[in-house]
């Protein structure tokens, strides 16, 4: 988004001035899509922050209860339980805490890391650029979930080795993005008024340029939540992320597959789960892209 | 055109020793002595010295991975730990696997996807617009590993039509796999294409098409599609390399007899240089995927061709 | 199509709507336009005014949604377009009637040969076969001053003034009755301007075409145009010989128009810029739409629309030439 030169008209009056930011919100909240994703995201994030709360860990959710297993949902469990007589909506809802923990803390490293690195390769050019690019081309030229399993085989299955290898596996997207993103905005105008007035190459890209780049990291941050939630369950589905007992949603899954022709539950739930919360990032991402550049409708 | 091709298979040479450096790097990060992984933990010191210097574990990374890189270029890319069979032998025996399933998933989800994002912008709005748009939303967001579940649920277990697992029923055992990983891609190409072709469909050449007086068949098939075809083949690009990626859950779902499952089992064994070759073989086909894609472009699209010269 | 009609193209009392989310805008409002055969009509206004709408209008390309034609009737050749299907319309345009459009580096397929994009309309329209209707298309590019070896070229190898000729070459390969150019010489650099503008002459002239072209330029009006007639906010305020206009402008705002230019003889007078800004499509004023900008307005003017008075073929919409009103201080008939 470029800023825009302020001229004063008498059009002002004709057409009260809205901001870009109130303008993209009232475009996004007119996109039904994208706010079913959000209600449903925002629930999903209550429900994982007062999980606690809801349902004790230890007792619903860890402690096996034999006499109650493999109950097909009822009002008692509404979701079931699972072969150990856990209810499967407790698990499920402790479960989002890690895939959203996961989610979040990962793009947050993909974010930074590759975000700065993104600036530096497209503000700086030269050398550093094609540095940074030719280590980009390499991390992409692995597909993505086989980086994730490389780095966990090497690091052991854990919550937090997790993170990073879906983090690391993410930077060179990031990168891509800001650098393409710095680099169509480097030499506007308003860019080398500030360089002429003397600010030196952070502020530039810190308070210059970055916000400028916002549109499409936003969209991409959700689109790589998307994944890395995906990637998460998948993991830990193949057994090379969240180890069991933990409830993660993949884990979920792996479990109940044992049990798929007697209790199909088991699977279609925790399936359904994961599907409806990378459909609602998925309808989020959509509906900020055409809310952010209209002209991609 | 054949000197471009040939600079950019040159260009791809440093990616992949690139590849093999990284995921050499991160292999040596692994815990755990091969040598006790191999010999098990009550060999004596004498052999544990004897299999460290066989496999060249005494020497320095920057060595060893200089002697894998010549090995690999010699078409060698170690031994098992586990097996103690040649690496590339046991890759290139899965290998077809893979690449039978990915292309049987690439080609019928294609073949489904275009017609289906064409007639979704030509229709724009419509009933069959929106329901195809609301269907490849959701397969966008299905996990390929739940789908091929529930696929097996339903096909498999309760009616019967095709096999569990396995790739030894002929063409019937492709059905659910490649359903299951083709279903994304489609989803993924068809929404690509929709939005590609409406952007297409305003354009001025368009307007100049129709002003022609040509059927309106014409106009999208001759006109928009050409144009409509660039950013889908961005796509299709991407969506291959997802499913190379995707292989390894998919597989695993599936028991085939693939790359992807081979690098679950050795993962699950330690078994490095195993792990290495199924990386590597699926990284390097995932650079020649997006190699060809990017002389796709070159086919559809003359200003892209002129740049080759 | 009977040859003893006097005009080519037909417009009567047009309305052209586009009915968008954000409000219905009114883009022609009864627009009233003749071409007679053989002549060319100049179709002057500002940006938005609805010049493209009518071209596109003639084409039945009007986008829908959000286009819609409301009312009125278009006759081309003494045939009434709005009547044809969409297969009838489909033999009409290129054959009987075709169109330049504005800017020629974005109307051109950039993935097709430009002689293919010349023959198919040839191929379209006649009993030719593709090889005869190449070696035609080779032959309009050469009348359009393009050697024929660069027909094999894609668009993107040629400048846009190459381009805005291969859009001509386009747009005559069928030898049309009506050629509807829509600004073709905005987008191009000046000297380039001059070398298309005097293709289009030659053809013209050679032909004995007819045209409606598009501008919002007054030299190239007097350039080229037989008629002229001036389009404000979708309609016609004013319409007369290319004499007419120039040297005994009436209406306002057509005077507002000549005003706007910078007179060469005298570079020190200041320029007189019609003031404020056309009125909103979506909310159209219920009198004279130009009222508010006029110098000459009156109390009826802002109430009632004025009814078009002709004086010897020269119309012209506005209260000022209603016999009632004409005084001796407010007729200024010549300059």
């Amino acid at each position: 988004m470029q800023k825009e030169v302020k001229v004063k008209t008498n059009l002002e009056q004709d057409f009260p001035k809205t901001s870009w930011s109130k303008e993209t919100i009232m475009r996004l909240r007119r996109n039904k899509g994208s706010m079913i994703g959000l209600a449903f995201l925002i629930l999903l994030l209550v429900m994982s922050l007062s999980a606690d709360i809801l349902f004790d860990y230890d007792e619903l959710v860890i402690k096996q209860n034999i006499s109650e297993r493999l109950q097909w949902p009822s009002i008692k469990h509404i979701f079931g339980t699972d072969e150990f007589g856990r209810d499967v909506f407790a698990r499920l809802v402790h479960g989002s805490r890690i895939s959203l923990l996961v989610a979040t803390s990962s793009v947050t490293f993909s974010v930074i890391i590759g975000g700065a690195l993104g600036a530096m390769a497209g503000y700086f050019g030269g050398e550093i650029d094609n540095l940074i690019m030719r280590v980009t081309d390499i991390l992409l030229s692995i597909p993505m979930t086989m980086f994730a399993i490389v780095i966990v085989a090497a690091l052991g299955a854990s919550t937090g080795n997790l993170i990073l290898a879906l983090g690391i596996a993410s930077v060179p997207i990031f990168a891509r993005v800001v650098r393409g993103a710095v680099i169509s905005v480097r030499d506007v105008e308003y860019i080398e008024a500030a360089r002429a007035i003397g600010a030196n190459n952070f502020t530039i890209i810190f308070k210059h340029i970055l916000p400028n780049c916002l549109a499409p990291i936003i969209v991409q941050i959700t689109l790589r939540m998307a994944s890395a939630i995906y990637n998460t369950a998948a993991l830990s589905f193949l057994g090379m992320g969240v180890s069991p007992p933990a409830p993660e949603w993949g884990v979920l899954l792996a479990s109940g597959r044992s049990y798929i022709r007697d209790f199909s539950y088991l699977t279609l739930i925790p399936g359904f789960t994961i599907m409806l919360t990378i459909l609602s990032l998925n309808m989020l991402g959509d509906g900020l892209r055409d809310a952010l550049d209209p002209r991609l409708r | 055109m054949i000197k471009y091709i040939t600079k950019r298979f040159i260009n791809m040479i440093p990616v992949i020793l690139g590849v093999i450096l990284l995921v050499f790097v991160i292999m040596e990060l692994a815990p755990g002595d091969p040598v006790l992984l191999i010999l098990g933990d009550n060999a004596s010191e004498e052999a544990r010295i004897a299999k460290t210097a066989e496999l060249g574990l005494d020497k320095p990374l920057v060595i060893r991975y200089l002697k894998y890189v010549s090995n690999f270029f010699r078409g060698d890319m170690g031994t098992s730990y586990i097996s103690n069979r040649s690496v590339s032998i046991e890759v290139l025996h899965r290998f077809p696997n893979t690449l039978k399933l990915s292309l049987v998933a690439a080609t019928i989800s294609i073949l489904m996807a275009i017609p289906l994002g064409i007639t979704a912008a030509v229709k724009q709005n419509s009933f069959f617009d929106n329901i195809s748009m609301v269907v490849s939303l959701i397969g966008n967001s299905m996990p390929a590993f739940w789908l091929g579940l529930v696929l097996v649920l339903f096909f498999s277990l309760k009616l019967g039509w095709f096999p569990v697992q396995g790739a030894t029923a002929g063409w019937k055992s492709y059905v659910l796999p490649s359903v299951a990983i083709g279903f994304m891609n489609m989803a993924a190409i068809a929404r690509t294409t929709r939005s590609s072709m409406l952007e297409t469909i305003r354009q001025d050449y368009i307007r100049t098409a129709k002003s022609k007086g040509i059927s309106k068949n014409q106009v999208i098939m001759r006109h928009a599609f050409v144009n409509a075809l660039i950013p889908t083949i961005t796509i299709i690009g991407v969506q291959l390399g997802n499913l190379l990626g995707g292989a390894v859950i998919t597989e695993t779902v599936f028991a085939w007899p693939g790359i992807g499952r081979l690098m679950v089992q050795s993962v699950g064994s330690r078994d490095v240089p195993m792990i290495l070759g199924c990386v590597i073989t699926l990284s390097i086909c995932y650079s020649i995927v997006n190699l060809l894609v990017d002389l796709l472009y070159g086919f559809v699209d003359p200003r892209v061709r002129s740049m080759y010269t | 199509m009977s040859n003893d009609i006097e005009n080519i193209l037909e417009i009567d009392n047009l309305f052209v709507e586009y009915r968008t989310q954000d409000g219905i805008v009114k883009a022609l409002n009864g627009l009233d336009i003749e071409i007679k055969k053989g002549t060319t009509l100049g179709l002057v206004g500002e940006t938005g005014a609805g010049k493209t709408t009518t071209g596109l209008a003639i084409l039945g390309l009007i986008p829908d949604p959000p286009g819609v034609i409301v009312d009125g009737t278009i006759k081309l050749n003494g045939e009434y377009l709005r009547e044809k299907t969409e297969r009838q319309m489909e033999k009409i345009r290129g054959k009987h009637v075709s169109m330049i459009f504005q800017d020629p580096m974005t109307s051109l397929n950039p993935v097709i040969r430009v002689e293919d994009q010349i023959a198919e309309v040839i191929e379209n329209h006649n009993e030719v076969n593709k090889q005869e209707a190449k070696i035609l298309a080779r032959k309009m590019l050469e009348q359009v001053g393009i050697s024929k070896n660069r027909g094999k070229d894609y668009p993107h190898q040629f400048s846009g003034g190459m381009k805005q000729r291969v859009v001509i070459a386009i747009a005559l390969a069928c030898n049309p009755d009506l050629l509807i150019a829509d600004e073709p010489t905005t987008a191009l650099d000046v000297t380039i301007q001059a070398q298309v503008l005097e293709i289009m002459k030659e053809l013209k002239m050679r032909r004995n075409l007819s045209m409606l072209l598009i501008t919002h330029d007054l030299g190239i009006v007097a350039e080229i145009c037989d008629m002229v007639s001036i389009i404000y906010a979708g309609r016609i305020v004013e319409h007369g010989t290319l004499v007419d206009i120039f040297d005994y402008t009436r209406h306002p705002y057509t005077k507002g128009l000549f005003n706007s230019l910078p007179n060469m003889k005298d570079r020190t007078a200041k320029l007189k810029p019609i003031r404020g800004l056309m009125p909103d499509p979506n909310n159209l004023p219920s009198g004279c739409i130009f009222c508010s900008r006029c110098d000459y307005a009156m109390p009826i003017c802002s109430s009632v629309y004025p009814d078009y008075y002709n004086i010897n073929g020269h119309v012209v919409a506005c209260h000022l030439y209603n016999p009632e009103n004409i005084k001796e201080e407010v007729l200024f008939y010549g300059q």
